[in-house]
């Protein structure tokens, strides 16, 4: 066990690093950089901040200086904002993107997990129908769709939530459906189809061949077996939250790390966004981690050694 | 159901033989019906299942239609995609204008077609590279297996690891903003899972005795690659192809609404549905047009993508 | 011994018929089974798949989907008390502590998230209200019983760590641990290695003679039942073909098929050079059974009557009889 887990948390260290000398030499490549833009600066504040900066030094020391920050976690100073540091702004913007997120995780593993098992317990009747329709939707229509479309019904037209902003409860009812609609239907799929592999399987046959009721056999022998594999989504559940959430806090006006990540983007704020790329990046290492951790806790047939890396 | 009802196969309680009833069967001739299916091919059984999915086939029917508008479209009207008309604008609907116009006056038809052409174009290209690159490397890998399956797994899985919209939007930023740019970052990214997919059925496959038998028998790496494991593996490939485009026309309008994508006066679903939001509350149609458009693309692939599994292993229809 | 063996057979079936809906149309898996049997005695269920044995098994115990399956006629009495007419309430009263099943593939039987002990026990406390405690000594018994070593520690464990043999052993255990009348065991070997074989069925045959429970041994392998059982009944097609004790199935089997079955089998007590003969041909149709006699196509004795009548099951003295135009007076005639 903790072999394996060391050898998880090499390799999530292996691809951070990786991840930081891409993004470091990346931009690195863009000729130029952000102060050579609209209107010259004079030569003299331009050298005080290239050197502010480090950018007169040889590239290898810039790099090695960049990484020495990284180890104690300094991600730099914003070339945009410059006297806030990478890290206070995603200290400042973090907060409501995880409150969005974890919402939106929530509702997606509810919802989700609880369609997905009634349609597989009443299969081909109409939940069933309205989960497939649900799945479909939540599959192939962008958030970037749902979030204005849900602005304009709700918001505009029928006033019953605020078009922007996070401030009350209430206002977390559009944002949370637009960036759950994919994870729901993900999840949704998921459940459904584990569920009628399992209520298909010849333990559960065995379980009504020692004559116990149905309810305790789907709570007992089914459930736990149908819910098992959801758990392995839970990585890509935080990739796709994540890349929601950078389009649903801009439509929603919701001042967090998509927004601000946005932000950076089309400012060229190079320190942001390579401080941001990195900070999700470790988010859904983490997540990554903590499924494979579980998984191994929850399901007595992973034999620790031999596990098929497959995402 | 306890009952005893008679029936007619058992009505031999009092039979009445014939003459010859107890002679033997003459055996030169067929003794009874032979049991024999009509052999039909795997290809043909794959049509057969997939022209008896109703849903699958009205899908591919609006694919094909907003394939062929997205070609004839632009010539309905005679209006050009970028000549603004400042005095006509924000129109909604008309019998002149059919989908209505933008700020800049330009029509919105002409404008929803243009962003399908983008789109479709997109998400070809993506499934092409998808294909190539995907297929290779998820060929080797599962082929050599071993160390080289390892190295070249880890690998994927480090790129699989980072969201792909973050490593697009790094590239975008590094180059210029066009739909080259996210057509090359959607290749970077875009063919891990594909080669996961070619990888494991091909680790599945290469182990069967038909292949063992041609490996016995003298037959090269490549030879068995191209004659026995790729068409072999032509169903799953076809299938996650047919989800790669919806996930390649959601990443270009991710990146056009968010004006990373294509520039004006180009026109993509994604910019239109971004020009429209802020002015959605007095010109609803701007955000309706290209939102429902955009939607039902992805639909009708996702939709017509799932009834290709299901044509290709009826198994997993549930 | 017992009470019902003079009034009664403790399992007493009638002209059952199962049919199940396909889009080809409706496949007659069983088309008017009769059988019966009495308290204490194993009964050996012989058939190639797809003869209708394990459909016949599942209707026993109601456990046969429905939709596509459907129970056409027939009666089933079983301690005395008609089972198609029971609810789905009453029957899972029956399951699990009048009647027990095992399976065909231990390594699926068993639920892999559930520790072994827990799933004994669950079938003790339902049925027996047993509490914790107590279900837990059954349980270690049950385990020793079917031969498990190490039962106290082994019942905290999970099916992947239990081999194959030790698999079915636990499923054994699990169906016997109510002690029920009836043991129904659809193929209980057939996954398993020749070596396991011969060990779950010797604990078959040690615990029919301790605990006096009634086993319904179903399998394609004549060479199992000639060991274990009392009587056989072969399945062909959806009907019985033939039955009788085993001493009359193997000294003189009466339907070609018994004889095809037999002749297939490998023998240690005839002369090496016997050759091993397959029964040639594919099962029939049960989409469009046959008028005539449903082996008739694949059999080597075929009369011009097989074709065209189906015979009803003819006495061959004993307790033995057929389906088979041969052991008609008029076909012994034909031949003398």
């Amino acid at each position: 066990m903790v072999r394996y887990i060391a050898v998880k948390l090499l390799y999530m260290l292996l691809t951070l690093f990786i991840l930081a000398t891409a993004t470091f030499f990346l931009m690195k490549v863009i000729p130029g950089n952000p102060f050579l833009g609209e209107k010259k600066l004079p030569t003299e504040i331009y050298n005080n901040i290239m050197e502010k900066y480090g950018f007169d030094q040889p590239l290898y020391k810039q790099y090695l200086t960049y990484m020495n920050n990284l180890i104690h976690f300094d991600l730099g100073t914003s070339m945009r904002a410059t006297h806030l540091t990478v890290n206070s702004i995603i200290q400042q913007s973090f907060t409501n993107s995880a409150k969005l997120g974890i919402v939106a995780i929530i509702v997606s593993v509810i919802v989700g997990i609880g369609l997905g098992i009634v349609s597989a317990l009443y299969h081909s009747k109409a939940i069933d129908h309205f989960t497939s329709i649900v799945a479909v939707i939540g599959v192939s229509i962008p958030s970037f769709v749902i979030g204005p479309l849900l602005q304009y019904f709700f918001g505009v037209k029928l006033g019953w939530f605020h078009v922007a902003g996070l401030k009350e409860p209430l206002d977390y009812i559009m944002p949370t459906i637009s960036l759950a609609a994919l994870p729901i239907a993900f999840i949704a799929r998921l459940t459904r189809s584990n569920m009628i592999e399992v209520m298909n399987a010849d333990y559960i046959r065995t379980a009504k061949s020692k004559g116990l009721a149905k309810s305790f056999i789907i709570h007992r022998h089914a459930l736990r077996n149908a819910i098992l594999p959801v758990v392995t989504y839970l990585g890509p559940m935080t990739a796709n939250i994540i890349t929601g959430s950078v389009i649903v806090e801009s439509i929603f006006g919701i001042s967090g790390l998509g927004k601000y990540f946005v932000l950076s983007v089309s400012n060229r704020d190079y320190t942001v966004i390579m401080g941001v790329t990195l900070f999700y990046a470790s988010i859904l290492m983490i997540a990554r981690f903590c499924t494979d951790v579980a998984y191994v806790f929850i399901d007595p047939r992973i034999k620790l050694a031999g596990r098929e890396g497959n995402g | 159901m306890a009952s005893f009802t008679p029936d007619p196969m058992r009505a031999h309680s009092t039979p009445i033989f014939k003459p010859d009833d107890f002679k033997d069967v003459d055996k030169n001739h067929s003794s009874g019906p032979e049991m024999q299916r009509e052999s039909i091919s795997a290809w043909r059984d794959v049509w057969l299942r997939l022209k008896s999915n109703k849903m699958a086939m009205f899908w591919l029917a609006v694919l094909f239609i907003i394939v062929i508008m997205s070609l004839v479209g632009p010539l309905l009207t005679p209006f050009n995609f970028r000549t603004n008309d400042l005095l006509n604008t924000n129109k909604p609907p008309s019998s002149e204008h059919w989908f209505g116009t933008d700020d800049l006056g330009r029509d919105m038809f002409e404008r929803t077609w243009m962003g399908a052409t983008i789109s479709l174009r997109v998400g070809l290209f993506a499934a092409l590279i998808d294909l190539f690159i995907g297929v290779i490397y998820g060929g080797v890998m599962g082929y050599f297996g071993g160390r080289i399956d390892e190295i070249m797994n880890r690998a994927a899985e480090i790129l699989y690891s980072i969201p792909s919209l973050l490593i697009i939007i790094l590239l975008v930023v590094v180059m210029q903003p066009s739909l080259f740019t996210i057509i090359l970052a959607l290749g970077i990214t875009g063919w891990v899972n594909m080669a996961w997919i070619v990888r494991g059925q091909i680790m599945q496959l290469k182990n069967q005795d038909y292949v063992l038998a041609s490996r016995s028998l003298g037959a090269g790496s490549a030879r068995i690659i191209f004659r026995h494991l790729i068409p072999n593996t032509i169903g799953p490939i076809l299938v996650t192809l047919m989800l790669t485009v919806p996930s390649a026309i959601f990443a270009e309008a991710f990146l056009s609404f968010l004006g990373l994508g294509v520039q004006s006066p180009a026109a993509s679903w994604g910019t239109m549905i971004a020009d429209a939001r802020s002015s959605m509350t007095v010109f609803p149609w701007r955000l309706f047009f290209p939102a429902i458009f955009i939607s039902v693309t992805m639909l009708a692939f996702n939709l017509f993508g799932d009834g290709l599994r299901d044509a290709f292993d009826p198994k997993l229809r549930k | 011994m017992n009470k019902q063996q003079n009034h009664q057979p403790m399992l007493e079936v009638k002209d059952l018929r199962v049919s199940f809906d396909v889009r080809e149309g409706e496949v007659q898996a069983v088309r008017g089974v009769d059988f019966h049997v009495n308290s204490g005695e194993v009964l050996g269920i012989v058939g190639e798949s797809g003869c209708g044995k394990t459909v016949t098994a599942q209707t026993l115990m109601r456990l046969i989907p429905s939709p596509p399956s459907r129970i056409k006629s027939g009666s089933i009495r079983f301690l005395g008390e008609e089972i198609l007419h029971k609810s789905e309430k009453e029957m899972q009263q029956l399951r699990g502590s009048k009647m027990g099943m095992i399976f065909q593939d231990p390594m699926t039987s068993l639920n892999p998230t559930l520790t072994v002990g827990r799933q004994i026990t669950e079938n003790l406390m339902k049925h027996l209200k047993m509490n914790t405690a107590q279900a837990k000594t059954r349980a270690i018994e049950m385990l020793k019983l079917v031969g498990i070593p190490g039962a106290e520690t082994r019942i905290n464990q999970y099916p992947h760590e239990f081999s194959g043999g030790m698999r079915q052993r636990v499923m054994i255990a699990i169906a016997l641990a109510c002690n029920p009348a009836l043991l129904i065991a659809d193929e209980p070997t057939t996954a398993l290695d020749v070596t396991i074989q011969a060990q779950i069925l010797e604990v078959l045959k040690e615990l029919r003679g301790r605990l006096n429970t009634s086993i319904i041994l179903i399998t394609h392998n004549l060479g199992i039942v000639a060991g274990l059982c009392d009587r056989v009944v072969v399945m062909y097609g959806g009907q019985i073909v033939e039955t009788g004790t085993v001493r009359e199935i193997f000294s003189h089997p009466k339907h070609p098929y018994t004889e095809g079955l037999l002749k297939s089998l490998p023998r240690l007590d005839t002369s090496k050079s016997e050759p091993l003969i397959p029964i040639h041909g594919t099962p029939p149709d049960l989409v469009h059974p046959p008028a005539g006699c449903a082996f008739a196509p694949r059999c080597g004795y075929a009369m011009r009557i097989c074709q065209r009548l189906d015979p009803a099951l003819i006495d061959c003295g004993g307790t033995q009889a057929a389906r088979c135009w041969l052991n008609h007076s008029k076909a012994q005639e034909a031949k003398a």
